[in-house]
């Protein structure tokens, strides 16, 4: 039982069943959704200190004790700007376009499980509810292209949707691998099955999944459509004002919602000792979070034409043999010690990676590497 | 085995990415630090020596602008005395040519660098201003004897902490401020 349901539960013997129901559901919404503009406010300092101090300078460090406030000022600025609507633009849908990307990013949050009873609903679905939820920002982010009357926007739109449908066949594939090994679709249930992290356990299939994620929310090394220090902005080039704000604040949502689901599916969630589950997930979280800054940090862009390659050559072969592999390790060696898996897994993890990554040398190895 | 086809060149960057983080950032915060600038630096500054000017007008005749005006009478020992000797540096572009002019090396180019004013009055520096000080030091331009004296410039690269600069510890997020060199 969650502590939502407790919560509803403890109403219903004082007050009237309409109240009861409507209550503690709104409680529920409001803490989740304090919980993701604060963690998104702390991303967004994370993300520009973090990226100073790998590029050997400070970040903003003014406002507040070491800058903390900055995002905030950032907030403030954008919401004062002037929100300007294209003349030949589809108002309606240009209007609608920033909802779209940004509500379902919200949504996400109701079944990230912050501690065992800590989630807004545990759905026996939960997985596959995050799966069909996330992508719908993707119709957002088309609608935004093609309501910009813009060519630039609507080829990035275009871009952008055709990168996110095709990484969704691999993180999807790799889902599939951590729902067979927990053996149910249920957030809490994956989290509890995990007696051993499904990072160790599932090498290729974390690797598969985070980089696919990365791709769908459009993060470096995959943010060639919005690659902000070569081209303008790409499918949200027409938006400015608390429209831009809400494309801003939907992308570091989304960060924050993957960096969840990471932390959910391969990190074991709130699991851990000592501390209690709130800390550990938190924990987590910055950790997946501090990776992804860490390879903006470090990676140059792809083409689009190495991204796509990536995508359908790579991740999704992998994902496949990934999702065969865990499958005949349950069906067959399920009785067998975890930790003899965990050899056979990252073996093969290994393994699989050096073969694939023959594909991607330079000039498909017709050029010399000195 | 070697890795330079599987893709170690990500591993490779990933690594030098992870050890920046743990060197100290070379951002210098300019208001609370400053770094010391080079010995022969131009700054936009003169400075004007009161003992050795004669009062001769030269520097405000080699001046392409017009920026110096000079007020003089004639004093008890057969000399000029300077009444008035006022530069608009709103209108001085630091050419230095009457540096060069002045014969008896009673002008010369400063170091300093922050001389913005909030109004246009207040950038037309009167002799009383134009005086050597603490904040008005002749910069070693042409002049190897003043150069000599003056402090080393700072480099970022040999900017350590035994010269005051870059104190930071081990994941410390920040500098502490107003540490200047």
């Amino acid at each position: 039982m969650t502590l939502l349901e407790q919560f509803r539960l403890f109403l219903a013997g004082i007050w009237p069943g309409w109240a009861a129901y409507l209550v503690p559901g709104i409680v529920g919404i409001v803490v989740v959704l304090a919980f993701v503009v604060v963690l998104v406010i702390v991303f967004i300092w994370v993300e520009r200190r973090l990226l100073g101090r790998f590029q050997i300078r400070l970040g903003p460090n003014r406002l507040g004790p070491e800058g903390i406030f900055q995002p905030i000022a950032t907030a403030v600025k954008i919401l004062i700007k002037e929100d300007i609507v294209p003349a030949k633009a589809d108002k309606i849908i240009h209007w609608l376009a920033p909802v779209v990307v940004f509500v379902p990013v919200l949504m996400i949050f109701a079944v990230v499980p912050i501690g065992q009873r800590a989630i807004l609903t545990d759905l026996n679905v939960g997985i596959v509810y995050v799966v069909a939820v996330s992508s719908i920002s993707a119709v957002g982010i088309y609608m935004a292209g093609w309501a910009s009357d813009n060519k630039y926007s609507l080829i990035a739109a275009f871009r952008t949707v055709a990168q996110m449908v095709s990484y969704e066949l691999p993180v999807v594939l790799s889902i599939v691998g951590v729902v067979l090994m927990a053996g149910s679709l249920s957030m809490t249930q994956i989290v509890e099955s995990q007696t051993i992290p499904y990072l160790i356990l599932q090498p290729l299939g974390f690797v598969i999944f985070f980089l696919g994620t990365l791709a769908e929310m459009n993060r470096s090394p995959f943010d060639l459509l919005e690659a902000d220090s070569e081209i303008v902005a790409g499918y949200h080039i027409e938006y400015s004002g608390m429209k831009f704000a809400m494309f801003y604040l939907g992308e570091y949502g989304h960060a924050l919602a993957y960096s969840c689901i990471v932390t959910t599916l391969f990190l074991s969630g709130w699991k851990g000792p000592f501390l209690p589950p709130i800390i550990w997930f938190l924990i987590k979280v910055f950790a997946v979070f501090g990776v992804i800054v860490w390879m903006r940090a470090t990676l140059p862009r792809l083409r689009i034409d190495q991204l796509m390659s990536f995508a359908w050559k790579c991740m999704l072969p992998m994902a496949i043999i990934n999702l065969f592999m865990i499958a005949t390790e349950m069906l067959w060696l399920s009785e067998i010690n975890l930790w003899i898996l965990v050899v056979i897994n990252v073996v093969a993890a290994g393994v699989l990676v050096l073969l694939w990554s023959r594909l991607f040398m330079l000039g498909g190895g017709r050029v010399e590497v000195r | 085995m070697k890795f330079d086809k599987y893709g170690i060149g990500v591993v490779k960057g990933m690594v030098l990415t992870f050890k920046h983080l743990f060197r100290p950032p070379i951002t210098v915060q300019y208001p609370e630090e400053k770094l010391v600038v080079s010995r022969r630096i131009r700054g936009n500054d003169l400075v004007w020596f009161l003992d050795k000017c004669t009062g001769c007008a030269t520097c405000a005749k080699a001046c392409p602008q017009g920026n110096i005006e000079i007020v003089t009478h004639v004093g008890s020992r057969n000399n000029y005395v300077v009444d008035k000797f006022d530069v608009d540096c709103g209108r001085c572009m630091f050419c230095g040519l009457c540096v060069e002019a002045c014969p008896y090396d009673a002008l010369a180019m400063g170091r300093s660098y922050e001389r913005s004013q909030y109004r246009r009055s207040d950038v037309i520096l009167s002799k009383e201003q134009l005086q050597l000080s603490d904040i008005r030091q002749p910069s070693g331009y042409a002049r190897p004897r003043i150069e000599a004296g003056l402090p080393k410039q700072s480099l970022l690269v040999n900017w350590n902490m035994k010269e005051g600069g870059q104190k930071l510890s081990w994941l410390g997020l920040s500098k502490k401020r107003g540490r200047g060199v």
